[in-house]
């Protein structure tokens, strides 16, 4: 057996085993006080589907502990992906301004009164898309250098796509407000069975699709040329991929808006441990980046001794100070 | 006669509508040795990247191995050339040795699984390129002259036909110049690698090449073996500036010498 094929399953194996342990620890740790304690109950719960927490732990914080983690695998993937593919340790869904984008056609679609799924979804990816061009466009102009040109044009896109979003914000007037806030900041605790399946149908093929391109994401790092004389179709792979990733994001921020910096955070430490080879890191980042959002959940479903706070909170506590952290040590 | 290796006819091109290249015809055959020389902005480099299949040529043809470019798929055209540029991008976290067997993926799938025989070839390509002791080390840990035999290291474990090097030994001292030198000497004789490159000294050229090929602000010059290009008419009118070119000691190839402002204000002074 080849030794990537080795490293890979021993990496997925660690990552998946810390995954399960934080899964189980999302089960039982909640807002509704059921303790570690239960654990037992959990488990004897499976033959009493009447019991009340069957209901909590099967149906409310299963789903939930479920999206948790693949939205983490979508975001930390993303991460990785435009980090390959634009060369930059830095570039991030979220820094870039493409969850931002997605926002604000997931928000044009909510004030239309459109339903999830389709209409939602259709106008956060296309929103997503469409300042993924732009932050392109403005990055590629000659006079400036093009890493930091990269992160300055993301950075205002954002701030632009976050004055949209409070624009439109302000023109609604009623009752929806709230929750518009609420999951903008990155909130998961709104979803059940049908929801984890269908976050499961939309993002499960986008994983195998970047596994399976992931060698030629190894290629492209050493740039355009190099990847070209090696035989990677540059142009194509590019595209698709992009488009995938920006489509794996749109579908996570119209479920629970901005979750910042997990691309950021996850495969910078993954990278770290694991090296940078990218068919080692893609199933990484999948596993890791699912345990990190799990866990990032749980402790905003447990650290307020009164209901709980969005998701992006804890992230974003997290992820700026690990991105100024980098920003740092690249000078 | 040798089976050709790489034929041009009427290659031009031009960026935003400046002309880079324009009518430049030529054939390399197998094994052979040719060096492009010119001027700065006289367009090898542009030439370099229209052969190793990097750039599309805009107008006339282009025949690798006998078979237009523009029929090969990306991959398979992978495996019959492999290119060194000029400025190795050395920014990416990989070891040598993750380098080196990156060489392999135009004969692999999509995935990159390399087998045994794939990390022997490696192994090899390291050898061959006196790198075998640098595998564990980062690229930016190494010098210039390092670097730019691991990425001849590359390309050898990609086993090609033609090997395109854009000014490999720019920016080396003279042992590192000969050295890589003698690698493509050594690699045209042991594996029949045709060797397609460009310099920028044109002694080193003209002792190396088989066929010299001189282009000046995109247009072809002169080819042919380095002592009919190497006159003294020639080189003064493409590099506008006064050369003494003799023979040089070692194997009476032309040796050319540029001449120092003060010699010529000298003579006109007398």
């Amino acid at each position: 057996m080849s030794s990537v094929v080795k490293q890979i399953i021993a990496v997925s194996g660690i990552m998946i085993l810390f995954l399960v342990c934080v899964m189980v620890l999302g089960l039982c740790f909640g807002s509704s006080g059921t303790g570690i304690r239960s654990f037992a109950e959990t488990i004897e719960s499976f033959s009493n589907p009447d019991s009340l927490y069957y209901t909590i732990i099967w149906k409310i914080r299963f789903p939930r502990v479920l999206i948790a983690a693949m939205v983490g695998a979508a975001l930390s993937l993303g991460g990785l992906v435009f980090q390959a593919l634009m060369r930059n340790p830095l570039a991030e869904p979220y820094i870039l301004g493409i969850s931002g984008g997605s926002a604000i056609g997931a928000i044009i679609g909510i004030l239309l009164n459109l339903s999830r799924f389709p209409g939602v979804s259709i106008l956060a990816f296309l929103g997503g898309m469409g300042t993924l061009f732009l932050v392109l466009l403005i990055s590629t102009g000659k006079t400036l250098l093009k890493k930091e040109s990269l992160l300055l044009s993301g950075v205002m896109v954002n701030a632009f796509c976050s004055a949209v979003i409070m624009f439109l914000i302000s023109l609604t007037q009623d009752a929806r407000i709230h929750n518009i806030m609420f999951w903008l900041m990155g909130d998961l605790s709104s979803g059940g069975k049908s929801e984890a399946l269908i976050m499961g149908i939309i993002l499960l093929p986008c994983f195998v699709i970047i596994f399976w391109f992931s060698n030629s994401m190894n290629l492209l790092l050493m740039g355009k040329e190099m990847a070209l004389s090696m035989g990677v179709n540059v142009k194509i792979i590019t595209v698709s991929l992009l488009m995938i990733s920006s489509f794996m994001v749109s579908a996570t921020v119209c479920y629970c808006g901005l979750v910042g910096f997990v691309g950021l955070v996850i495969p910078h430490l993954l990278r770290l441990v694991f090296g940078s080879d990218h068919r080692v890191l893609v199933p990484a980042c999948i596993f890791g980046g699912g345990a990190y959002l799990v866990l990032c959940d749980l402790l905003a479903r447990t650290l307020p001794h009164q209901g709980e706070m969005p998701a992006g909170v804890i992230t974003a506590l997290v992820g700026a100070p690990v991105f100024i952290f980098l920003l740092k040590r690249s000078e | 006669m040798m089976e050709t290796s790489v034929c041009a006819k009427n290659l031009s091109y031009a960026y935003d509508g400046a002309t880079v290249l324009s009518n430049v015809s030529f054939s390399v055959s197998n094994g052979e040795f040719f060096i492009v020389i010119g001027p700065n902005g006289s367009g090898k480099t542009t030439l370099m990247k229209i052969i190793a299949g990097l750039i599309k040529i805009q107008t006339g043809e282009l025949e690798i191995k006998g078979q237009s470019v523009k029929k090969y798929k990306r991959k398979i055209l992978a495996r019959k050339i492999a290119f060194v540029p000029q400025q190795i991008p050395t920014d990416f976290p990989f070891v040598v040795e993750d380098v080196v067997l990156f060489g392999r993926s135009p004969h692999l799938g999509t995935f990159g699984l390399e087998s045994r025989k794939d990390i022997h070839l490696a192994e090899q390509a390291m050898k061959f390129t006196e790198t075998s002791y640098l595998a564990r080390r980062r690229l930016n840990q190494l010098s210039g002259g390092e670097c730019q035999r691991v990425f001849i290291a590359r390309a050898i474990c990609q086993a090609p036909d033609i090997i395109v090097l854009d000014e490999p030994t720019a920016s080396l001292d003279i042992a590192h110049q000969l050295r890589i030198m003698d690698m493509m000497e050594k690699m045209k004789q042991e594996k029949n690698i045709t060797v397609i490159m460009v310099s920028h000294d044109v002694n080193l050229a003209a002792m190396y090449a088989d066929t010299l090929m001189l282009i000046n602000n995109g247009q072809q010059v002169r080819v042919g073996p380095p002592g009919e290009v190497l006159t003294y008419e020639t080189l003064e009118s493409v590099y506008g500036c006064p050369l003494l070119v003799d023979e040089n000691p070692l194997d009476k190839l032309p040796r050319v010498t540029p001449v120092p402002g003060r010699y010529i204000k000298g003579l006109s002074d007398r």
